[in-house]
């Protein structure tokens, strides 16, 4: 029962947020409620019995990536933005696209609902350790290599980011 | 007891709310964002089905979507403050030099 | 015994090639001793191989060459390089070496001064060597190969002032005109290839002479035998397609006298007695032939009456003559027709260049009228010119006196309507005899007349700018020039006394020579149509008959009498119009004025030509497969290839508007495919 009102909570929590990040003007609300988003996401990972992925989502991803996102809104200052023209071709191709994507994937989802089995609370919760063991033990290549990648990034963002002086 | 296909559905539509926020803002950071909303929804995907089969790889595999975001987001934003710096506009639409 | 035939054509071949490659860094006396030397080794060997053939016994007549190395050689059917020596082509080769000689020594005199002189050599040697393989091939497809190489030869000389607009038409005109009679020449061969399974003369003639002579309907021989003759037509300037020769004037002079008198334009009737064998079974055709020669000889000696440029009236002459030879052949007086084509060889090269001569000597006036009063001033060109109309309008005892009145006997005796040939070939003569003698008196006699009316026929001199000034002074040619003028001249008097006939006291020697050659094949269920009663040693079948006396050599004296007659009546109304009583002519022409702008304008012929084929077929070519065709369907098909393709990419080009967002749409939309045809094969 409880698991119930928390999922349909927080997953509406979750597309509120979305709709928000859609509808808002200002670049900063957007960034908001994507916060929001990542936030109820984390307790929905909760709800999945993934400890660490949700604590990894509100650290990283909310505590880092949107502080990033806040903090480029605010130096750029980037105001309301304007009407101005846009493409038709977004509009006529691709938003029609999304919502057939999404109907293709719901329809996909509710045809083989049998296959799919239900949620419930406590009865699957993974260990940080059992996580670590796997992801140091048979993912270790791509773990080393995202180190490589993060490194990467760091270079590419401090080059990209510099004045021309 | 929630039938885990309502938990992919719910991911479907978080991905097609952020597919439609790319293709319809005209801002370029919103845009970025909804980029990362469409991550999240994936994400969701892969621990609901890491639930399902008990399959420990697919929160391995979150994890590695996170750094991969994370990497991505910060390179994007680099670019986003150069091409700020040029164009002195966040509109996406004035981002058009590749124009044949 | 080897006589190395193949050797003959070489020699003017060989000459030929070194003249054309390296002719341009020659100096002239080098170009000529080429030219000449190898036209003279081949009439030396000419004579060699002849010497050699009057001892030859009788049983390895027809005498055989085949090189060794194959041309064709296929399942069913091979052809060799095979050369083949009988009386038949050993009078043609001797003629043709002979002759070619003479006229060869005649053009280092006569182009001295033309630029393009080493070509001009080059392109005579080369005549000689395809003349001279056409006459000594043993099969069908090396005459023609010599046949068509003539066709080359005779385009390449009649265009030789190819910067001149006419001259060049001339040429292509010949060419092509040579073409169509070709083409059936060619459906000829192939018949015979299907019928026979060989090309080869001596398997060919052995097979027809199995067959029976058909008498009232076509069959495969007739009609092989008609696609020949118009082959010949072609060759031969019959009609219809005589049309080319009268322009092929527009070549030099030798040119004219080499090919358009004495070896090409016989090339059809030599091509006509040597398949004797297969005309022999083939009535129609035969009737065919004398029709078609009767009334070419007949039509060109109307036109030649009126003509007056010199060598316009030699050239509708010629036509005449081989108009006589064909007449000849169609009433299977073979060799009549090839005693004729010597005589006429002579005289008729004697008069173009003795023509040549006096154009020479005016510094390249054509047009007789402009003429007049040379008599004294050329005497040596006078004189041979005199003998060699003498000769061609038949008066005794010179060449084509006897000849002639060969051809007219033989045509009278054969019945039963041989003497429709005969009166209309009469007639012919006593016109032939008319416009010779009209030739010779405008030319020679008179006062000399002032350059009144513009001709456009100035070769020689206009395309050369020939070293004679107007009014330099008429003079005469060079010996060089003069030698094979008296040389002809010896041989138009005396050529004839090989074929003197019976009833006039000879002994015929020509037809007795040739005759193996035509008895050989011969039907023998069937008296040949031109059966020789009148005292004429006859046909292998009644050789072993006496020789009558009887009453037809008396009707034979009494058509020569008859024939020599018409002719000086010819020869006299000629001196009285144009010597006499000059302004007759004037007051004719005022009473038949349509009859004699028909004439001069050749009937208009060409016109006709020209506007029922020419036009069609030209204005086809350009509407239909120029514009529709070419422009319109491969042009624009390629075009629209390219256009199409740069549409495509136009339209595709506009995915890549730099619009990102745009592009995100088309992704979108792609996913959304993608992704739908997953779900799709999936589920089923």
């Amino acid at each position: 029962m409880l698991h119930y009102i928390l999922f349909f909570l927080f997953a509406a929590i979750a597309l509120g947020g979305a709709l928000n990040l859609l509808f808002q003007r200002h670049p900063i609300n957007s960034a908001l409620s994507l916060i929001l988003v990542m936030m109820s996401l984390a307790v929905l990972y909760l709800l999945l019995g993934a400890e660490f992925v949700a604590a990894v989502q509100i650290l990283v991803y909310a505590g880092a990536i949107m502080v990033l996102f806040v903090f480029v809104i605010m130096l750029l200052n980037a105001g309301e933005e304007e009407r101005s023209r846009t493409s038709r071709v977004a509009y006529l191709a691709g938003v029609p696209g999304a919502l057939a994507v999404l109907g293709l994937l719901l329809y996909s989802v509710f045809a083989h609902n049998s296959n799919f089995g239900s949620v419930q609370l406590g009865t699957y919760l993974v260990s940080t350790g059992a996580l670590g063991g796997l992801l140091f033990r048979d993912f270790l290549l791509p773990f080393e290599i995202t180190s490589v990648l993060i490194l990467i990034a760091i270079m590419g963002a401090v080059v990209l980011g510099r004045r021309d002086s | 007891m929630v039938p885990a296909s309502y938990y992919l559905a719910l991911s479907a539509m978080l991905f097609c709310i952020g597919v439609a926020g790319f293709l319809i803002r005209r801002n370029i950071i919103t845009i970025f964002m909804s980029i990362e909303l469409m991550l999240n929804a994936v994400n969701l995907t892969f621990v609901t089905f890491s639930y399902q089969w008990h399959a420990l790889s697919g929160q391995i595999f979150v994890f590695f979507v996170m750094v991969v975001a994370a990497a991505e987001a910060a390179v994007g934003l680099a670019i986003i403050i150069a091409v700020f710096r040029t164009r002195e506009t966040l509109n996406v639409d004035q981002v058009n030099l590749l124009k044949l | 015994m080897n006589l190395r035939l193949w050797l003959i054509p070489l020699l003017p071949l060989l000459g030929g090639i070194i003249n054309g490659l390296f002719g341009r860094l020659f100096s002239k006396r080098v170009v000529t001793a080429v030219a000449l030397a190898s036209t003279a080794a081949a009439f030396a060997m000419a004579l060699y191989v002849a010497a050699n053939f009057a001892s030859m016994p009788a049983d390895q007549i027809p005498h055989a060459e085949t090189l060794s190395f194959p041309w064709i050689s296929i399942t069913g059917f091979e052809v060799d390089f095979a050369f083949f020596l009988d009386q038949l082509s050993l009078i043609m080769l001797l003629v043709v070496t002979g002759v070619g000689f003479l006229i060869h020594i005649y053009s280092a005199g006569y182009m001295a001064d033309e630029e393009g002189y080493y070509r001009f050599f080059s392109y005579l040697n080369l005549f000689m060597f395809f003349m001279l393989t056409l006459v000594l091939a043993a099969n069908y497809l090396l005459m023609f190969v010599g046949w068509e190489g003539v066709g080359l030869a005779s385009y390449l000389l009649i265009g030789f002032y190819f910067q001149k607009q006419s001259a060049a038409n001339a040429g292509k005109k010949a060419f092509i005109t040579n073409r169509i009679g070709d083409f059936a020449f060619l459906l000829g061969m192939f018949l015979l290839i299907k019928t026979f399974g060989s090309v080869d003369y001596l398997q060919v003639f052995h097979q027809v002479s199995a067959m029976g002579v058909e008498h009232a309907h076509a069959g495969i021989l007739t009609w092989t035998a008609l696609l020949m003759m118009i082959g010949a037509t072609g060759k031969s300037a019959q009609i219809p397609l005589y049309v080319w020769l009268p322009d092929a004037m527009e070549g030099p002079t030798p040119v004219s006298a080499l090919i358009h008198a004495a070896t090409m334009v016989t090339a059809g009737i030599y091509m006509v007695a040597r398949s004797s064998a297969i005309f022999d079974r083939a009535p129609i055709a035969l009737t065919v032939v004398a029709i078609l020669g009767a009334l070419t000889a007949f039509f060109a000696a109307t036109i030649g009456l009126v003509q007056t440029d010199i060598k316009r009236v030699l050239a509708y002459s010629t036509i005449s003559q081989l108009g006589y030879m064909f007449m000849a052949c169609g009433v299977a007086a073979y060799s009549a027709a090839i005693f004729h084509l010597m005589t006429h060889a002579f005289f008729k090269a004697l008069l173009f260049l003795a023509a040549g001569s006096v154009i020479h000597a005016l510094g390249g006036e054509q047009d007789m009228r402009n003429m007049g009063g040379l008599k004294d001033a050329i005497p040596y060109t006078f004189w041979t010119m005199a003998i060699a109309t003498l000769a061609i309008s038949g008066i005794p005892p010179l060449a084509g006196f006897f000849s002639k009145d060969e051809i007219l006997w033989q045509a009278f005796s054969s019945k039963p309507t041989g003497w429709i040939f005969w009166l209309i070939g009469l007639i012919t003569a006593g016109m032939t005899a008319f416009y010779m003698f009209r030739l010779l008196f405008m030319t020679f006699f008179g006062e000399r007349r002032a350059p009144q009316y513009a001709d456009t026929h100035q070769g020689h001199a206009a395309a050369a700018g020939h070293g004679h000034k107007p009014g330099h002074g008429v003079h005469e040619s060079p010996w060089i020039m003069l030698g094979p003028l008296v040389i002809l001249a010896f041989l138009s008097v005396a050529g004839g006394w090989v074929g003197v006939p019976k009833a006039l006291g000879g002994q015929n020697h020509f037809e007795q020579f040739l005759a193996p050659v035509f008895e050989q094949y011969a039907p023998h269920d069937e008296r040949r149509l031109a059966e020789a009663e009148a005292g004429v040693v006859g046909p292998a079948a009644n050789r072993n008959e006496p020789v009558p006396e009887n009453p037809e050599s008396a009707t034979e004296l009494i058509m020569t009498g008859v024939s020599v007659l018409v002719a000086l009546t010819g020869a006299f109304f000629a001196w009285l119009f144009y010597y006499k009583r000059p302004e007759l002519p004037q007051r004719i022409v005022q009473h038949a004025r349509g009859l004699y702008t028909t004439l001069l304008n050749k009937y208009y012929v060409d016109e006709f030509y020209g506007a029922t084929l020419t036009q069609p077929i030209m204005r086809g070519a350009t509407d239909v497969l120029w514009r529709g065709v070419d422009v319109g369907i491969i042009d624009a098909s390629v075009n629209e290839a390219a256009t199409a393709s740069q549409e495509v990419s136009r339209g595709v080009r506009r995915m890549q508007s730099g619009n990102l967002r745009s592009y995100a749409g088309w992704v979108a939309f792609g996913a959304a495919l993608v992704i739908g045809y997953m779900i799709w094969t999936g589920i089923r």
